[in-house]
This record gives structure tokens, sequence and C-alpha cells, in this order.
């Protein structure tokens, strides 16, 4: 069984953390998968950064570029990676844009991440019905899972058909907007968040965007399985480096 | 079937096209997929539409035998007169155009991205004439270099948000703005400047466009007793005034089409625009088409001396011409395109913008035969280079 799916059978409320690759410096993509673990993590995001990423906030945005400008590709990605699976057990998902991708060549890409041990791929500008009708059948043939979003304005029909082709977990994106850190949920996201618990889909959902604190996650996975903390995390590491994961991280778990 | 090569059913040219975007736009870009060509073609919907671009932009636009031009180069060349409309340029027909389509959605809150301005004007423009608010997002960098233009959307009573990502010119400019109808999907329209983003956007600014061959097509009758003539020429940035141009004549093999790129500083210099001859099949905004990228996939940025050029993709219309030969691709350099564009004032007393100046060079660089008819798409007037002519030729 995937990862994924082994790690969304556990009883209790994940948290995933996502972060830029070859960032703060090109060489920290492996000690900070590491030291996640370590934290207590349950599961990561690697960010491949892409030069136009239209679906991110400032924070990610500037990590990306700095990633890019420290050297950071697909290829030297891979490589980075070459030897996770012997520290490294939970799951690792890419999150990425389709061009950098598509240059790599689909097939190609999906082949390198079954070989160093990825479980999924979060692509927010591959279209669902692309996905369905073109790389469904590769994605499937190297073991990966393909994990798509849903945001407040997906109506319901969507949501069951979205829900009819995952096989893993639905990205629950919390509010119209780009990636970024907010302080609290309001009403709207409560409303939103009980509205989707209560549709009984087939896969669970995890929120993402707008998580920061140990408040947002709480608030997050009250009815969804768990939560994804990206642009909070990347504001950490710039602030911090990369010495203090595990503050960063109990203090989001509230240990 | 009657090969085509308009946009089929499911938003694509060829294998260029579609809708690649988040989710987070699906519900707006779907809700005009669904909708657009009903609209368009709602009779009050045209009734309005035309009114508007006879009596505010100006149109019909002349189409002009150029004599003097036509005796130098020893064939019949007519420039079709774009930079006599109201702004300035084409890029009013499609502003106009969507600017209904936004008021028939109910949206109450406009959003662009503009490069050198031309857009964000065109589209500043229509919002003030519809009492609509308006947003532009321009590159931080361009900002800068086109102040004229800034200053006119802000005496239009846009908003002109600085885009400060990336590399603060027009296609982050986009992203900014993608961004902020991400943020706002309810109230918001976003007015593309060119024939680019994804479906249907590249079409129905396509058909906005049309109306440049629609006219073309009864001024010829009129001139030459047929409505083709035998080559068609526009400059390509995005790819909207060339669309325009081309529109009624795309499934006319009888027409041959002149795409004309932005070579910059020559093209394998590292500083060009030329999109087809050095793009690769990938997305850009929400579209697959040709865009120009590193080996691993990150987007480029153009160079050409016209700021209406350096788009680093080109409209997967564009992408499907190039690919399957319809057109012709030319690339022009920024120096043939200044001396182009300083023969045409002193040849025609016709000051063309810098962009339409790359269309005017091919006449140095391609013959035509003497009885061929020829139209050239003249996007633009060259009110706002006038700076950049200033200076490149001492004036
Ligand atoms: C006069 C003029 N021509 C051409 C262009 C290029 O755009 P497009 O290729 O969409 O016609 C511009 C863009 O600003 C313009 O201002």
């Amino acid at each position: 069984m995937n990862r994924i799916n082994q790690k969304l059978q556990e009883d209790k409320k994940l948290l995933s953390i996502y972060f830029t690759a070859g960032y703060p410096s090109l060489n920290d993509t492996v000690g900070v998968i590491e030291d996640l673990e370590k934290s207590g993590v349950d599961m990561i995001e690697i960010g491949l950064p892409f030069s136009d990423p239209l679906a991110d906030g400032p924070t990610i945005q500037a990590s990306s570029t700095q990633a890019l400008e420290n050297g950071m590709t697909s290829e030297l990605l891979f490589s980075q990676l070459t030897n996770i699976r012997e520290t490294v057990s939970i799951p690792l998902i890419i999150m990425g844009y389709l061009n950098p991708m598509m240059q790599y060549g689909i097939e190609a890409f999906c082949a390198k991440c079954q070989e160093v041990g990825i479980d999924g791929l979060i692509i927010p500008d591959m279209p669902v019905n692309v996905y369905h009708e073109q790389y469904q059948a590769i994605f499937e043939k190297y073991g990966l899972i393909n994990v798509f979003l849903i945001t407040p304005q997906t109506s319901e029909e969507r949501i069951r058909f979205i829900d009819s082709i995952s096989d893993g977990f639905i990205y629950m994106v919390s509010s119209a907007g780009t990636t970024g850190a907010k302080n609290s949920f309001g009403n709207t996201q409560e409303t939103y968040f009980d509205r989707i618990g209560n549709m009984n889909l087939k896969n669970p959902q995890i929120v993402g965007f707008g998580i920061s604190n140990h408040e947002t996650f709480t608030q997050a996975t009250n009815k969804a399985k768990g939560a994804i903390i990206g642009s909070a995390f990347i504001k950490h590491l710039t602030k911090n480096g990369t010495k203090t994961i595990d503050t960063f991280v109990n203090g989001v778990l509230g240990n | 079937m009657k090969k085509t090569y308009h946009v089929n059913e499911k938003g694509y040219y060829g294998t260029f096209g579609g809708a690649y975007i988040p989710e987070m736009l699906y519900p707006n870009v779907e809700e005009l997929r669904q909708k657009y060509l009903e609209i368009m073609y709602e009779d009050s919907f045209q009734k309005e539409f035309k009114q508007l671009l006879k009596d505010y932009v100006g149109r019909p636009s002349p189409l002009f035998f150029a004599e003097r031009l036509s005796a130098k180069y020893n064939t019949k060349i007519y420039l079709k007169r774009e930079d006599l409309n109201h702004t300035g340029a084409h890029k009013v027909n499609n502003t106009i155009g969507q600017i209904l389509m936004a008021k028939r959605l109910g949206k109450t809150r406009i959003i662009a991205e503009t490069g050198a301005g031309q857009h964000g004007v065109a589209t500043a423009t229509v919002c003030a004439l519809m009492g609509m608010e308006c947003i532009v997002y321009m590159g931080e960098i361009d900002i800068a270099r086109q102040a004229p233009n800034v200053a006119r959307m802000k005496m239009l009573g846009a908003e002109v948000r600085a885009a400060m990502s990336g590399s603060r010119t027009l296609k982050d400019a986009t992203n900014e703005a993608i961004r902020d109808w991400i943020s706002n999907p309810v109230n918001t329209h976003y007015i593309i400047g060119s024939v680019v983003g994804p479906h249907p956007y590249p079409d129905m600014v396509a058909r906005f466009q049309a109306v440049i061959s629609e006219e073309m097509e009864w001024q010829l009758q009129e001139k030459e007793g047929r409505s083709y003539p035998d080559h068609v020429i526009a400059c390509v940035g995005g790819g909207s005034n060339a669309a325009g141009a081309f529109y009624q004549y795309l499934d006319d093999e009888r027409v041959n089409l002149i795409a004309v790129e932005a070579a910059g500083k020559g093209i394998h210099s590292g500083e060009s625009a030329a999109t087809s001859v050095l793009g690769e099949d990938g997305i850009i905004h929400g579209s697959r088409t040709l865009l120009m990228q590193t080996k691993d996939g990150q987007i480029t940025e153009p160079y050409s001396i016209s700021a209406g050029l350096d788009y680093p993709g080109v409209g997967p219309m564009h992408a499907h011409l190039y690919a399957s030969k319809r057109a012709e691709f030319i690339s022009i350099t920024d120096d043939e395109a200044m001396t182009a564009g300083l023969e045409l004032s002193q040849l025609e007393g016709i000051i063309p913008a810098i962009e339409t100046s790359h269309a005017l060079a091919v006449f140095d660089t391609r013959k035509f035969k003497e009885d061929e008819i020829v139209v050239l798409n003249l996007s633009g007037r060259g009110d706002k280079d006038l700076n950049t002519y200033i200076d490149y030729f001492k004036l």
C-alpha cells in the first residue's frame, strides 16, 4: 500500500508541512525533510520551485525565486533525494507546477519519483480532466497518488467527481486566495469545513492555505483528517534558519 | 471534415490551448466558457458592441492604400488603420467587448494586466465609460519605463498596482492579475489583453478583434472587387491584433498569413522575443502553447525594444498556425523595426507604434509580387513611443 494511504489510516490528526526544495540553501533539502520527520510531522510536501507560481502568495513565491537563484532544478532535486528512503519513512509528496514536469517529460518525471520513493504529486495547474484523460494511467503505473484541490467555490457535483477519481486525500483549500499564513479562521471557513465534512466523501480531506499555528491547526482539523502548513513554515526558516524546526512543529502541535 | 484553424469545442487549437488553471479559478473560467458565445451573439449585445465601436472607438477604421510605400516595394500595400481608434491601438476593440461581457455576467470589479500600458489604458478607458472599478497590474520595471501611460490610467480613475514578483514585467503583472482573480472569485472579471490565457479567453478575444478582418472584407471588395488579399501581415506579441486581422481568412488558404515577431537584438543574441523560433511547448498563464523557457521549464524573460511584443509566450492559435505551417513567421530585429517606423513616417505621414514597425519591416526582407494585394495591420500609433524613437534616432 502507498505510504500516503497507510498514514491516512492512522487514528490521529495529521500534520503535513510544505517547504521549497533548495531553500534556504541549495543543499538544505534533505536535512529539512529529516528534521521534519524527527519533529513528529506526518507527511511532507516538497515544493519544486517554479518561476511563475500563480497559486502562491508572496512568501512561497519569494522562497521559490530564492531556490531557483540557488540553482535548484528538477534533476538536482531527484539527485538530492536519491537516498532519502534510507533515512525517512513518512509519505513524501512533490508539489509543483506542470510546466517544469512537462519539460522533464511527464512519464520520466513519474518514473523518477517512484525510483527515489516519492508517494504522490500535487500539481495545482493540472486540470482534473487532463489528468483523467492523459496522465492517470501513467501516475498509476508508477504508484503515484495525485492529489486534487477543492475550494469554497467548488460545486458539490464537481467535488463528488474529484472524490471519485481520487485515491488518497483531497486537498481542501481553506478560503478564496493564494497560499499564505492567516492567524485565525472565521465563520465562513467553519461553515465550509462543516459542509465538506458532512458530504461523507470516500477520501479524507486535508486542509491547506492559511494554516499557521496551533489555533488554526486545531480549527482546521476539527472536521478534517489533517492540515498542511506552508508559508508559516517558510517564514520560520527565513527567520531562524534550519536549526529550530522542532520548535516550530511543537508549537503547531501544542506540545 | 474541412480543415479548420479555429478553436475546437474542447478549447484547443491542434494540441495548443486548453485551460491549465488552478482549481481556485475553475468556477470563474467555467462560467465564462459556458456563457461567452451565448452572450456575445445576443442581439442586444451585438447592437451595443457595434454602436460603441462606431460612436466611441470611431470604427470602421479606414483601409488606406499606401501609394508611396507600394511604389517603393513594388507591390500593392493597404494599411488597416487601427492606429486611428480611440486610445490609439486595436486593444480597445477587445476591452469594449469584455466590459460588456463583464456587465452581463454581473461583475462589478475589473482587473487587467499591462506591459507597455496600452491594454491598461484601453481597460481604464472602458471602465471609466461604464463606471466600473478598475485595477491594473503592471510590473514595477514597466511602471518606471512607461510613465505617461501610468499617468493616463490614473487620470482615467484606475488604480495601478505594481507587480513586484519575479522579473517585475508583463508576465509577472499577468501572474498578479490571476492571483487577484483567485482571491476575488465572485465580483471580479479579468480583462486579459491578448489572445492568451485559459480557454475561452483566446477565442473570445479573437472574436472581439475579428472586427478588423470583417471590415477588411467589405473594404477590399469596394476597392479591389474581391473580399480577400493575397497576404495579411501583423505583428505578434500575445497575438491579438494578428488574430483579428487573420480571423476571417484563417480557413481561406488563398490568403497567406504573415506573423511578425520581435527578434530583439537578434534571434540568437539572448535578447529576443521570437517565441515561435525560441519557444518550446509548455504551459504559461493557463494555456498550453509555445513559450520561452529554460531546459528545466522555468519561464524566461524576453527582450524587445517594443514593450508590447516582449511576452515570453504566444497565443495558442498562433502556436498552432506556426506548428501547422498555416502562417509564415518572420522575426524582425530592433534596428530593422526602427528603420521601418521612420520610413513609414516619411513616406506616408503616419508614425506607427514600434510594435507595428516590426510588421512594416517585412517589406525590406521579403519580396511580394507587383500585382499582389498585401494588407498590413497598422495596430497602433507611435505617440507612446516618441521617446524611444527620439533616443534611437537622436532626433
Ligand atoms: C500597437 C500594438 N501593437 C501590437 C501589440 C501586441 O499585442 P498583440 O500581439 O496582442 O496584438 C501591442 C501591445 O501592447 C500594441 O500596443
